[in-house]
């Protein structure tokens, strides 16, 4: 029978039925951090539970973590270096495999998961961090769950699950110049709702889907969970096995028949099916307090909840282009990868940001990503143009009690939330592609990228 | 936290903006800067912070949220509209909500993982349509897990829930526990496994 990638996997994994009708699903990967991972650990260790096979366990520092030069283990947050300290001696104790502050590949862990090669096409893999359908991008089944559900996967390395329904997302025909894989899924939020992928997983496909590289993937994969979803995926093809192969904890080679496997059959069905015309799409950019509050840069901000109108302080019929911003930021598990601080680079060379930016900070995804970008000199671009250039982490895209963006700012995120407070209490969030958040920046005001674009940026 | 009582009876705390709110998100229930620790108390006082509070930093209460109304002071049971929990995985939100005596979310929909953490955590998540949510609201109702039932005025408005979450919520039972019954057939997957997915398994950190 013609099978989904995601029922292909879910078969793979399906270890026994459970007395109460749900499947155990079996747990290839797991990833902590420092935020949620610590209580997990600490409440195993309180009753004498122990990791089933730490080997497969990792976990990073990404959350609380400071982003400036020369970091240590103090945070700005208060409290902040405790979860920082008992995570490393929790992983120490465990046996698990972390990635520390100042270590040479630290991350985020959406990113450095990729890069290390722990993700691989057709696996299982959780994090405490809803954004961990990000790795969907690899065609692994990756999803978020509680720090509960992070102790039974460490201890049974097994899930107990729901069987949830499919859909199937495809992005017919090419996007448009100047359009963005943040775009394309800011666009499905806006037409779906936030909710408009509950109890589903879904599987991205189409022309416009194919044609991104694998950093655009996870973009695009990244914000499912703002959509309510399971997780996202996009069956794996040359570009996948290509970016993984011989990477520290991935395989050299992908040359077993399963691999070739890992793709939705010819007449396999979905429960839903959703069609974009890709060529339809603009630059996107969010205007209320939710990821579906979200409108394309032409546009006007409609009627909406009035909480909402009240929080971000723009009534309906307000252009959103040409809205005064206060701050800019580049990051987050969304957006902070090598080729989006290209992308952001190529259009702030030789320009600046406009002096009624206050705050404007550029923080890689990881170490990794910021000796690429060192090494390709876009530091110094972003940094002439009046960016802060910082050390990987998590940074601004939420509020954690530290570092904060000055107060009443309007901000323009590359990130993933504009929840009411995400960034500081008070703080207006507005989401968009680096490209966007480049051009507001010089701009003053949220502004469209296409009108600030110059050559490609080099390859 | 233990089982979920049976029935719970209380009046539904209506989480009302102009109307039950939708998309609220753990961000809102529990604001990353209230997670002052890496445990899993010492939350019930930064529940809701950013509306509860006038100014959060100085714990000044603002009188027009709805738990800080004297009939609400109490309250075990929350309602509001559609995609409740939606944002960040923290499980710090459903304990920061069991902390301060909730034991029943009624909602439109839920965000997954959300709902997850609702039933580990033995917080019972009910899901019934707008118009029954908006007639429940401000009323006192009795919450029938057994029957599937939400009773409100001589009207009873069933929900769903899978067997295995209303079996673990009414017995208290522990995940862990539970699947740890089923460890052979764990470790005899994992066993074939191996062999069909040498790939897949990792060398032990030295």
């Amino acid at each position: 029978m013609a099978k989904t990638l995601f029922e292909k996997i879910w078969d793979t994994h399906a270890v026994a039925d459970t007395a109460g009708g749900s499947t155990l699903i079996a747990i290839d990967r797991i990833f902590l951090h420092e935020r949620t991972g610590a209580a997990a650990l600490a409440r195993m260790a309180e009753k004498g539970r122990k990791v089933r096979d730490p080997a497969r366990v990792f976990a990073v520092m990404d959350h609380i973590v400071d982003t400036r030069l020369g970091r240590g283990d103090g945070t700005l947050m208060p409290g902040g270096e405790g979860f920082i300290t008992e995570t490393r001696a929790a992983c120490r104790l465990a046996d698990i495999t972390l990635f520390d502050v100042n270590d040479r590949d630290q991350g985020i862990v959406h990113v450095i998961s990729p890069e290390q090669g722990v993700v691989l096409p057709g696996c299982t893999l959780v994090a405490p961090d809803s954004h961990t359908c990000t790795q969907g991008a690899f065609g692994a089944l990756a999803w978020g769950i509680g720090s509960s559900e992070a102790e039974h996967a460490m201890v049974t390395g097994t899930l107990r699950l729901e069987r949830p329904k499919t859909i199937r997302v495809r992005f017919d025909g090419p996007l448009a110049k100047g359009v963005t894989p943040k775009d394309m899924i800011l666009a499905l939020i806006a037409r779906h709702g936030a909710g408009g992928g509950a109890g589903h997983v879904v599987e991205f496909a189409g022309e416009a889907v194919r044609a991104l590289d694998m950093e655009g993937r996870m973009t695009l994969c990244n914000m499912t969970t703002e959509f309510s979803a399971m997780s996202g995926m996009i069956a794996p093809d040359e570009k996948t096995f290509g970016y993984l192969a011989g990477r520290p904890y991935a395989p050299a080679t992908f040359d077993e028949p399963y691999w070739a496997s890992l793709r939705s059959d010819e007449g396999a069905r979905f429960d839903r099916e959703i069609a974009i015309d890709a060529g339809s799409i603009a630059p996107m950019v969010s205007w209320g307090t939710s990821p579906e509050h979200t409108i394309a840069i032409t546009d006007a901000v409609p009627e909406g909840p009035k909480r909402a109108h009240d929080y971000i302080g723009l009534v309906a019929g307000t252009a959103l282009k040409g809205t005064p911003i206060d701050a800019a930021f580049i990051g987050s598990c969304t957006n902070s990868r090598i080729s989006d601080l290209r992308r952001a680079a190529a259009i702030l060379k030789d320009r600046h940001i406009s002096p009624e930016i206050r705050k404007a900070l550029v923080v890689p995804g990881s170490l990794g990503v910021k000796r690429q970008a060192e090494s390709e000199g876009l530091d110094a671009i972003f940094e002439a143009a009046g960016f802060e250039w910082r050390m990987s982490g998590c940074s601004l895209c939420f509020y954690a009690g530290g570092e904060g963006f000055p107060e009443g700012s309007r901000v323009i995120s590359s990130t993933n939330r504009n929840f009411e407070g995400r960034q500081g209490p008070g703080i207006r969030t507005h989401i968009a592609s680096p490209e966007t958040v480049a051009a507001s920046a010089i701009a003053g005001a949220i502004a469209d990228p296409r009108e600030y674009a110059r050559e490609e940026p080099p390859a | 936290m233990s089982e979920f009582p049976q029935p719970l009876a209380g009046i539904a705390a209506p989480l009302h903006v102009e109307r039950l709110a939708d998309n609220v998100d753990t961000d809102a229930i529990i604001p990353s800067r209230e997670m002052r620790s890496t445990g899993r108390t010492g939350l019930a006082d930064g529940l809701f912070a950013p509306w509860r509070y006038r100014n959060a930093d100085a714990r000044e209460s603002n009188p027009d949220f709805v738990l800080n109304r004297p009939e609400y002071c109490n309250a075990q049971i929350l309602v509001a509209g559609r995609n409740f929990g939606c944002g960040s995985s923290r499980e710090h939100a459903v304990w920061a909500l069991a902390e301060y005596g909730f034991r029943a979310v009624l909602a439109e929909s839920f965000a997954p993982i959300f709902r997850g953490n609702c039933i580990r955590n033995f917080i019972l998540p009910v899901a019934l349509p707008r118009e029954v949510l908006e007639s429940l609201a401000a009323e006192a109702v009795e919450i029938d897990l057994a029957a599937q039932v939400v009773l409100h005025q001589g009207q009873a408005y069933r929900f769903e829930i899978d067997a295995e979450a209303k079996r673990m919520l009414a017995e208290g039972l522990d995940a862990i526990d539970l699947t740890l019954t089923q460890g052979n057939a764990i470790d005899e997957w994992t066993r074939a496994d191996r062999i069909e997915r040498p790939w897949i398994y990792l060398e032990p950190v030295q």
